[in-house]
């Protein structure tokens, strides 16, 4: 048999048909289903008369429109927002969909209640009309994003019309230095390959480093192979994976466990797999980063100064000068002088219990600087564990404000948003115009360096604040 | 869906590059519950000015190109979220055909389930689009599926590769869905195999 990829692999495993010129009909093993990309696809099969062909796999929540205040059980004030959650509640109980309605603990961003629920396994092909579906290949899991007609073709046959993506190998090897996050791996890596250096591949990232992360870190990297271009990222499933899912809710038990391990294993690159594209990047090499474009690809180490439009080339020449227009920024500027208004810690990207840790050990016994910060957890199981440890207090102390979980500020569908000029240092994933608010500017960074962005009221090199302090 | 066949039309210039779909249709448009009725909000904020007018120099709102058909933009066009809103908007505008060096993944595929046709040119072909459009109303554009080919307003031919399925579903305007629920038997198999060999899923 000839080696595969990890890929290779677990599409192999999926394939149900496959026509003469490659293009495959791919089983999907989970479906999740958001409020904003669903509505058309759930009218898209009463229209035809077409059911839901496999409720037990599909997982339905709101997270996109959902308030993040504390009084959010009084209802939705925007009219189409309601009306947009309103319709997933609708089109989840008529189709019998496994469902978290927002009153439910267990509520929160898709991409972190799938894994918290035990509903991201190994091996799984898993889709959701959202592009950050990519984070579940932290568990060796094949996800991606997809429109709404593709989500109401998987609602009514289970199956995608697919055809293979490229194979790209990241490799991050050593160790990280101190201060250094599994997203600024991900933003470095963005940084060297461009928004489009993923183009047509499926992203799997390995190396010493990789492998010295945490499911969480995995997680985040993994969010952020779309905005490399890539359809997925992967990351091999080990005994960190299996001792993240043991026991949680939907999560093989008994026998049926044994039988998912001894598979499981076998979810690995062979040795002599095929590699379409290699990037290696050394772990010492990474240093804390921040944004300081409109694209994610404009990626920085925190020590360096805003570049000017003459340092690029082609197309990048505008853009960069647009983005610059955009960001109120200067050439030359060091980015550890950019004042800061606002602190958003949260998402998919940076929005579970590991993240919030690691913002509070730098928020612990501080004050703020800025206007106004927020934390919003990922989950309700999120939330209710950060209080449990202590973290919430640490960050009410802080004057951070404490929030429902949701996607909140980083895409800034609900009420929370940026004003034109004002300047967010944020844990989420995009900065592009308007993307947290019209005429808004994003700097997207860890969630340690957005806590000490937090603290001095600018970009702040968070191993200033933890000198002489083991990381 | 339309079927897409042959396009005789204006081509309107965009060459910045990661064109995103925050751009293509900001997030309070991602609200609405209906496919159609997002042309108006297509580029919401480079197009229009806080007060609701309109930016005069935004190339939609200028006169040559408030009726194109054909987009000619910079590199890694779509880029960003997999809202289906942004080809949606575009259709409803009356964009039928986006021309550039490359796109983002899911929105190229989204392209396809709407009848909007694609296409991934060299840079230097892209370029001379690019240099037709920047003549507006005094050169059109006509793009052929069928026959793979653009032809420029000189006269001048520039082929382009399309996946065949794809091309086939264009051409014909076919229903995915339809298509796929005729190997409903294969899906009854892949299923009951899966279920004895992975039956945690």
């Amino acid at each position: 048999m000839s080696p595969k990829t990890l890929y290779d692999k677990i599409w192999d495993a999926h394939v149900v048909h496959e026509a003469e010129d490659g293009t495959c009909l791919l089983y999907i093993d989970r479906h999740l289903v958001h409020e904003v990309t669903s509505p058309q696809a759930f009218e898209g099969l009463r229209m035809a008369g077409r059911g839901v062909r496999a409720p037990e796999k599909t997982i339905a929540v709101p997270d996109h429109n959902v308030p993040t205040t504390l009084d959010r059980a009084k209802g939705i004030e925007n009219e189409e927002s309601r009306i947009q959650v309103e319709a997933l509640d609708r089109n989840a109980r008529e189709f019998g969909l496994n469902y978290y309605p927002v009153s439910d603990v267990r509520q929160g961003i898709v991409h972190i209640i799938g894994p918290e629920n035990g509903w991201t396994l190994p091996g799984m092909t898993i889709v959701c009309g959202d592009s950050h579906t990519a984070t579940h290949g932290a568990f060796g899991a094949l996800a991606h994003g997809i429109g709404t007609s593709e989500v109401e073709h998987v609602l009514a046959t289970q199956t995608l019309i697919q055809k293979k993506s490229k194979n790209m190998k990241v490799e991050i090897t050593g160790q990280l230095r101190p201060g250094v996050t599994a997203k600024d791996i991900t933003l470095s890596v963005i940084g060297r390959t461009g928004t489009a250096g993923g183009t047509g591949y499926v992203i799997e990232y390995c190396g010493e480093a990789i492998r010295a992360l945490s499911v969480e870190g995995r997680m985040t990297v993994c969010n952020m192979a779309i905005e490399g271009g890539a359809r997925a990222g992967l990351i091999a499933p080990d005994e960190k994976t299996y001792a993240y899912l043991k026991g949680r809710e939907h999560a093989p038990k008994g026998a049926d466990w044994d039988k998912a391990m001894a598979w499981w294993a076998t979810l690995f690159s062979d040795e002599d797999a095929h590699w379409d594209k290699v990037v290696t990047i050394a772990g010492e090499d990474i240093a804390p980063v921040v944004t300081w474009g409109t694209s994610p690809e404009d990626v920085l180490p925190i020590t360096g100064t805003v570049p000017a439009p003459e340092d690029f080339t082609g197309g990048k020449v505008g853009a960069a000068k647009r983005s610059l227009d955009y960001m109120g920024l200067t050439p030359g500027q060091k980015l550890s002088d950019i004042e800061i208004d606002t602190v958003f810690i949260g998402s998919c990207t940076n929005g579970r219990i590991e993240d919030l840790r690691a913002a509070a050990e730098i928020l612990k016994g501080k004050k703020i600087a800025v206007k106004r910060a927020m934390v919003v957890p990922g989950s309700g199981l999120v939330r209710k564990q950060a209080e449990e440890e202590g973290l919430a207090q640490i960050f009410q102390d802080a004057g951070f404000e404490w929030r429902l979980a949701g996607c909140s500020m980083c895409l800034a569908m609900n009420p929370d948003q940026l004003s034109p000029g004002e300047r967010c240092a944020a844990t989420s994933n995009r900065n592009f115009e308007g993307r947290q608010g019209r005429g808004g500017r994003t700097h997207l960074m860890s969630p340690a360096m957005a806590a000490a962005a937090a603290i001095t009221g600018r970009l702040t090199d968070v191993r200033e604040l933890t000198a002489g302090v083991d990381a | 869906m339309d079927k897409f066949t042959t396009l005789s039309g204006i081509a309107a210039p965009m060459p910045l590059v990661n064109i995103d779909t925050d751009m293509i249709i900001p997030k309070q448009f991602l609200k609405t519950i209906k496919r159609e009725g997002l042309g108006v909000n297509l580029f919401d904020e480079m197009r229009y000015r806080d007060d609701g007018s309109e930016v005069p120099d935004f190339v939609l709102n200028q006169p040559a190109y408030r009726d194109a058909q054909i987009l000619v933009a910079g590199d890694n066009f779509g880029c960003g979220s997999s809202r289906e809103h942004a080809p949606w908007a575009l259709l409803d505008f009356g964009i039928r055909c986006v021309i550039s060096t490359s796109f983002a993944d899911i929105f190229y595929n989204n392209c396809f389930k709407n009848g909007i046709l694609p296409i991934v040119l060299p840079e230097a072909d892209r370029d001379a689009c690019m240099e037709d459009a920047e003549r507006g109303a005094n050169a059109r554009i006509e793009v052929d599926l069928e026959a793979q080919q653009i032809t420029l307003s000189d006269g001048r031919t520039i082929p382009f590769e399309v996946d065949p399925w794809r091309k086939h579903c264009l051409l014909n305007g076919l229903d995915d869905i339809g298509l796929t629920l005729e190997k409903a038997s294969a899906i009854d198999a892949f299923e009951s195999r899966a279920a004895s060999d992975r039956p945690w899923v």
